[in-house]
């Protein structure tokens, strides 16, 4: 089959392209490396589970499972057999994912060796066979390499391999191993194919697939109802989204004629800028992404993800599959270009849901959920970007954010581990993951509490951290759109658009001041102070084993140095400039040109120093207000539970968005759908009364449908004759 | 002379189907399914001297064959289900339904 | 190599696959006369997929070499060695689990394996007949078998209803097949389905009442045989009696066998009068599609859904008939084999889950399923999947509908609102195929549910089996739809020449 594939990949080879002949070539490697590893561990997780029988003990309804809370129960089930076949899940589940790196690694070297003449040869492409050849629509099993399915490869594998590192440790005694690094690696295959694929239709092939694994590692504990609840919802919200995205699809394949990238960005030029048929595209695309990437409204299944493995949330609902929305727009640069109006709403939707999500991280005590609605908010800081046609800039935060916040997820997943092992010493039952467990742990855990830091400053946009750079850059960009661009030279209900992007510009600022703010909190409740976690556990606190602590430090080295990918040209005594920019330039300067209205506004040196004081100034605000504001509860062993009121409350309940998504949207949609549809706005369309009524008509003949099977044959002759009677009836009389 | 063969043919089988109908013992609910068979083989020999050919002889001699063979499975049947119901009315073997 | 179906060797050969078939039930049924006591059943079963694989190669080999015929009374064209294949397909997995199911709940192995060789070999018969007494010669081979299968488990009251309702009824729409068939011979002077066409298509004030009449009963007939609504009633009293991997047969070899013959007699046959029974067909399709989704979401015993959920199909493929085209008989031989894998698939869960042959199961008692068996749980999934046409994680079912919407809205009379239909009942069906899947994987295992029984080897070659292929075909579908293309069925239209797909597209403009 490998043959097969060389030969097809042989054939279709022009000599031209700079990449030709090189260890590109073995780019279909790349997810079929980590599908083997699904294999592998796949079968492993099969085979001790039929020894074991049917009563797996992880299939014991009774038992709680907080993370890892399967320990007891397997400790008396674990036997030698079970840890065999674990070693060799171990070796396996992180090998293929480091292999497929070191080619990766080796694919970007050959890359950077073709030096400029890369620049102009456009994305290489390998078609592996013609997938859905139906009519005109003829959809190939192909991928594409180019600077941007590049980076986005480098930042999946690596971080990855850490991930899957750190993951040895985290489920050591886990009786699920060898599954959990099954869909590991499974989903590390489909994000490589949602990255490296060469049309929509591959990329979605990867997308709904990156979606079945996290739904698959939410619910990793599913016997607990809460946790397959969680998958449940990340499950529909998304279909959402995919329902954006499918439309998107089809009024590309309907109106272009093709779906794979070099044909869009070939065809695009046909559609009439700013019509309202690309803008409808760019939307339904944008619409798809808020479901995958968790902007507003669609974000409430990230939070509830949390409900997976702790290195689950580092790599799929921080580092990877959740910036798959940042990385479509970006790949759809060309589209978006020609619809301003559309990326002023992602960008508009973007500040609001970094604002929105920071606020409610303010409030939160569960570890996870602080991180959870970070990410939620630094994903918007991105939309910001990518709608203002800053492709790199965003970009270049989804590196530096897969960075600091895959440290923040395993530093925090570190810090959980700790912590049930301790309660799991004492035999009691208390939340590994409320902050108001936790406190001065930096004197137990210092790798972890120093690391943790540093990914905190850098989220926060403390300089010379990566996240400094990269938010930087990304308000820098919105400034310079709101001086002149062409979205700021659109009106969005009478107000013009550079008013609302100095407006986005103030909600990144404000965003990046609570952020800092709720990031020190909660370094300062998990870390300083008095410990809270109990006298008996406090003994049995301690750090992570190296193979946590390890990929952290690692991780910990690029959160600290990941700016120098690229340095602002004011800054270029640091080291050399831009160097991302310099390298998508080839997949994104073309768009983002346009969006600006033929060229990417200069500021003045002044004007970038200005804006740099501002973002450092409200960063150091921040920490030091929530210094400030943190340090007299923290010496109290809990914080008292005073009921909160107003504004207060309304935070911590997550802006009981939940509750009204259930009371307000769930329950009165029928009721809401028939009123308004009632007035009119859909004459013919749907019908509050066709909906209702056709869903009683439905029940009705349901139910009479069952009633006429009586199970007498005379009945069922009766129909027959009838039947032939009014059949012959028809035919003649026509 | 073929009309009336053909008129009859149509009688017999509409008395077949009749019968299915408003009988409710599976014995003779199948004789009446075989009498259709038998108005259908009437037909055939009608018309195949009307067409002046032997094609609907033909086909006369593979209906009585199969129809001997599902009389053969047929009553078999009928003999398994006696032993389980104790009875060969329809209204009385009705576990399947709904 | 064109065959001259006038010489008997060329028939032998025409008939080569059809006769394998045949001789090894024959074979079959000798050693299960003279088989020493007590000899496992295990050797009859491989026996009996050696022959149907025999008969595969068989079919390969003819249409590698692209044997051809004239119009003879026997079919040698891709549609019936495509057909045949779905056919033998079915078959393979249907006696893998009867051979599991002989050993759990009734010994009745060799002839269980000997009947289900007879009814493929009149499936097949079916499949390739082109002459209205191979036709009705093929229906009665497949029906008789498929009557004592039905009722092959003696220990069952229930597989003894469903043997006899199933043969009332099917005894009593043959004859109205039957009649059908001979007022069609008496209305054009033959039995043959091409020189009926010219027949039909030579009448020129259009078909005399005779023929009509003759049509119209034999569309009867073949809707009784495919379970269309109205004549779907015995379906899910017949499914639901019958011993599980009979009732996976039934639902995908014997449909398939009756919608190829369907198809070809009436787009070979009764092509030149597609206007007389384009619309009565139009509505059984919409019928079809509307009763078996709806009744199925009000079911919870799953043999009873699965039944109906197979009639909501029957509409499904109805629509590829009304279309009357090439492309919408492929789309159904594609169809075919997606549903065959699926439903076989998932009757195959059912009979793994079900400790005896006796009890209906509730969709209920599989809460939690994915917690004790998650492998059979997420092939069922597939398998739901599969049936409702979903993407990806559905495989091949979603091209399936996809060719299916595709040939409806191309043909030359375009069936929006068939396809319309087609897809609001599809979505009906999301109703009960999520919810089993719903079940399976959100609600807890109650503590007190009784434990599943061991499944069996080849019940879990089969179950895996049939959910890799789907979802490999899901990916990489197009050498099956090149496969299904290439089997094309060419309807005959008013002129009584066979039109091409070019004329029917000029005829489309």
């Amino acid at each position: 089959m490998m043959l097969a594939l060389l030969q097809a990949a042989a054939e279709a080879s022009p000599a031209a392209h700079p990449l030709a002949g090189t260890v590109a070539e073995y780019v279909w490697m790349l997810p079929l490396l980590p599908l083997l590893g699904f294999v592998i561990n796949g079968l492993l997780s099969i085979v001790p589970a039929y020894h074991a029988g049917p009563e797996d003990v992880s299939h014991d309804p009774e038992a709680g499972h907080t993370d890892m809370a399967h320990e007891e129960a397997y400790e008396a089930e674990a036997t030698t057999f079970h840890r065999r076949w674990n070693a060799l899940s171990s070796v396996v589940g992180p090998l293929v994912v480091g292999i497929a790196f070191v080619l990766a690694a080796a694919i970007f070297l050959a890359m950077r060796a073709a030096g400029p003449s890369l620049e102009t040869a456009g994305a290489f492409v390998r078609t592996y066979g013609s997938w859905m050849p139906a009519g005109e629509l003829r959809i190939n099993w192909g991928l594409q390499l180019d600077q941007l399915s590049m980076l986005m490869t480098l930042i999946i594998t690596g971080v990855g391999t850490l991930i899957h590192l750190f993951s040895i440790g985290y489920m050591r005694t886990d009786p699920g191993y060898s599954r959990y690094f099954a869909y590991l690696n499974l989903f590390v295959c489909f994000m490589l194919v949602l990255v490296l694929g060469g049309s929509y239709p591959v990329l979605f092939v990867g997308w709904e697939g990156v979606g079945l694994c996290s739904y698959l590692l939410i619910g990793f504990w599913f016997s607990d109802e809460s946790n397959a609840n969680a998958g449940k919802k990340a499950f529909i919200v998304n279909r959402v989204g995919d329902f954006g995205f499918l439309v998107a699809m089809f009024l590309l394949w309907a109106n272009l004629g093709t779906l794979d990238y070099a044909g869009v960005d070939a065809a695009a030029t046909r559609l009439v800028a700013n019509g309202a048929l690309v803008t409808a595209i760019c939307l339904f695309l944008f619409l798809g992404c808020a479901g995958k990437s968790a902007q507003l409204p669609l974000y409430i299944w990230l939070p509830d993800a949390m409900a997976g493995p702790t290195p689950v949330s580092a790599l799929i609902h921080a580092a990877t599959m959740v910036t798959a929305g940042v990385y479509l727009i970006a790949r759809s640069g060309a589209l978006f270009a020609l619809a301003p109006f559309a990326s002023l709403l992602v960008a508009l939707t973007g500040a609001l849901t970094a604002l929105f999500a920071a606020t409610i991280g303010l409030k939160q005590w569960d570890i996870k959920k602080v991180l959870a609605y970070s990410t939620v908010s630094q994903l918007g800081y991105m939309f910001v970007a990518a709608g203002v046609g800053a492709y790199s800039a965003a970009v270049f935060h989804l590196a530096t954010h897969a960075f600091f916040k895959a440290l923040l997820f395993l530093g925090a997943g570190s810090v959980i581990y700790a912590l049930h092992e301790a309660y799991h010493h004492t035999h009691r039952e208390e939340d590994a993951q409320d902050m108001r467990n936790m406190g001065g742990l930096r004197r137990h855990m210092p790798v972890t509490w120093a690391l943790m830091w540093a990914a905190t400053l850098a989220i926060a946009g403390v300089p010379v951290f990566s996240g400094f750079f990269s938010k930087d850059q990304i308000l820098g960009a919105v400034y310079g759109a709101a001086r002149h661009s062409a979205i700021g030279e659109l009106r969005l209900l009478g107000i013009p658009g550079s008013a609302i992007l100095y407006g986005i510009y103030v909600l990144g600022l404000v965003t990046a001041l609570i952020t800092a703010i709720y990031m020190t909190r909660m370094m300062l409740y998990t870390f300083h102070g008095a410990n809270r976690t109990g006298e008996g556990e406090r003994p049995h606190l301690h750090e992570a084993p190296w193979i946590m602590t390890g990929p952290l430090a690692v991780l910990g080295v690029l959160t600290v140095f990941g700016g120098w990918l690229n340095l602002p040209a004011v800054l270029h005594a640091l080291g050399p400039e831009a160097l991302l920019d310099r390298w998508l330039a080839p997949v994104v300067a073309r768009a983002s040109a346009t969006l600006a209205g033929g060229e990417v506004a200069h500021l003045s040196h002044a004007t970038e120093y200005a804006l740099i004081g501002a973002a450092v100034a409200v960063s150091v605000l921040g920490i030091g207000f929530a210094v400030v504001r943190y340090r007299g509860p923290l010496l109290a062993k809990r914080e008292a539970e005073a009921a909160e009121t107003g504004l207060g409350a309304a935070v911590r309940q997550a802006y009981y968005v939940d509750r009204g998504i259930g009371r307000y949207l769930v329950e009165p949609t029928i009721a809401l759908s028939r009123k308004v549809l009632w007035r009119g706005l859909d004459v013919g369309l749907i019908d509050g009364v066709i909906v209702n009524g056709s869903a009683a008509l439905m029940r009705g003949v349901a139910w009479a449908g069952a009633r006429i099977q009586t199970g007498n044959v005379g009945n069922y002759a009766w129909i027959v004759a009838v039947g032939a009677l009014v059949v012959i009836g028809a035919v003649a009389f026509r | 002379m073929i009309a009336e063969a053909l008129f009859f043919s149509a009688i017999l089988f509409t008395i077949g189907v009749v019968g299915v109908l408003t009988r409710r013992n599976a014995l003779i609910i199948f004789m009446c399914v075989e009498l259709m068979l038998n108005a259908v083989n009437l037909s055939f020999v009608a018309l195949s001297k009307m067409h002046g050919a032997a094609l609907g002889q033909v086909f006369v001699v593979f209906v009585m064959t199969v129809a001997a063979a599902e009389a053969a499975v047929g009553l078999a049947i009928v003999i398994a289900v006696y032993r389980h119901f104790g009875t060969v009315e329809l209204q009385n073997i009705n576990l399947l339904r709904g | 190599m064109p065959l001259d179906l006038s010489v008997p060797a060329s028939l032998v050969t025409a008939l080569l696959p059809d006769l394998i078939v045949m001789g090894g039930a024959m074979a079959l049924l000798l050693w299960g006369v003279w088989r020493p006591e007590g000899a496992s059943g295990r050797p009859v079963g491989v026996g009996a997929i050696g022959v149907c694989l025999a008969a595969l190669a068989a079919i390969a080999g003819m249409a590698v070499q692209g044997i051809t015929a004239g119009p003879g009374p026997i079919a040698i064209d891709n549609f019936r060695w495509a057909t045949d294949a779905v056919i033998l397909v079915g078959t393979i997995l249907s006696i893998a689990l009867a051979d599991d199911y002989g050993r759990r709940a009734e010994p009745v192995a060799v002839e269980s394996h000997a009947l289900t060789l007879l009814a493929a070999s009149g499936m097949m018969l079916l499949a390739g007949a082109r002459d209205l007494i191979l036709v009705f010669l093929g229906i009665e081979v497949m029906s008789v078998a498929v009557y004592v299968l039905a009722g092959i488990n003696r220990r069952s009251a229930r597989s003894a209803e469903a043997a006899l309702k199933y043969f009332l009824l099917g005894a009593f729409s043959t004859a109205f097949l039957l009649y059908g068939v001979a007022l069609v011979y008496g209305a054009t002077g033959a039995t043959n389905l091409t020189a009926i066409g010219s027949a039909l298509a030579a009448s020129p004030p259009g078909p005399g009442s005779m023929a009509v009449i003759g049509l119209a009963l034999m569309l009867v007939g073949f809707a009784f045989k495919v379970a269309a609504a109205p004549f779907h009633m015995w379906t899910p009293d017949v499914y639901d009696g019958a011993p599980t991997p009979f009732t996976a047969f039934m639902a995908a070899a014997v449909k398939a066998a009756a919608f190829a013959s369907f198809a070809r007699v009436f787009m070979e046959g009764f092509g030149p009068v597609f206007v007389r029974w384009h619309s009565v067909l139009w509505w059984l399709a919409a019928l079809t599609m509307v009763l078996g989704n709806l009744i199925a979401l009000s079911q919870r015993n799953l043999k009873r859904m699965l039944a109906y959920s197979s009639i909501a199909h029957a509409g499904y493929l109805l629509v590829a008939l009304v279309t009357n085209t090439t492309e919408g008989a492929a789309a159904m031989v594609f169809y075919l084999f997606a549903y065959t894998l699926a439903t076989v698939g998932a009757f195959a869960v059912v009979m793994a889950l079900a400790e005896g042959a006796e009890r209906p199961q509730d969709v209920r008692e599989w809460s939690g399923l994915f917690s004790v068996r998650p492998l059979l749980a997420i092939a069922m999934a597939v398998f739901m999947l599969a049936l409702l046409g979903f993407p990806l994680a559905g495989g091949m079912g979603f091209f399936a509908k996809w060719y299916l919407l595709q040939a409806a809205l191309k043909a030359p009379a375009p069936q929006t609102r068939l396809a319309v239909l087609l897809v609001i009942t599809s979505v009906i069906s999301a109703g009960y195929y999520l919810y089993v899947i719903m079940v399976m994987f959100m609600r807890p295992r109650p503590a007190d549910a009784a434990p599943f029984p061991d499944t069996p080897a080849w019940t879990r070659s089969v179950i895996v089996g049939a959910a890799v292929l789907l979802l490999a075909l899901g990916l990489y579908p197009s050498p099956i739809v090149r496969w299904a293309r290439s089997s094309s069925l060419q309807p005959t239209t008013a002129t009584g020449v066979p039109s091409t797909p070019e004329a029917l597209r000029i005829t489309a403009r």
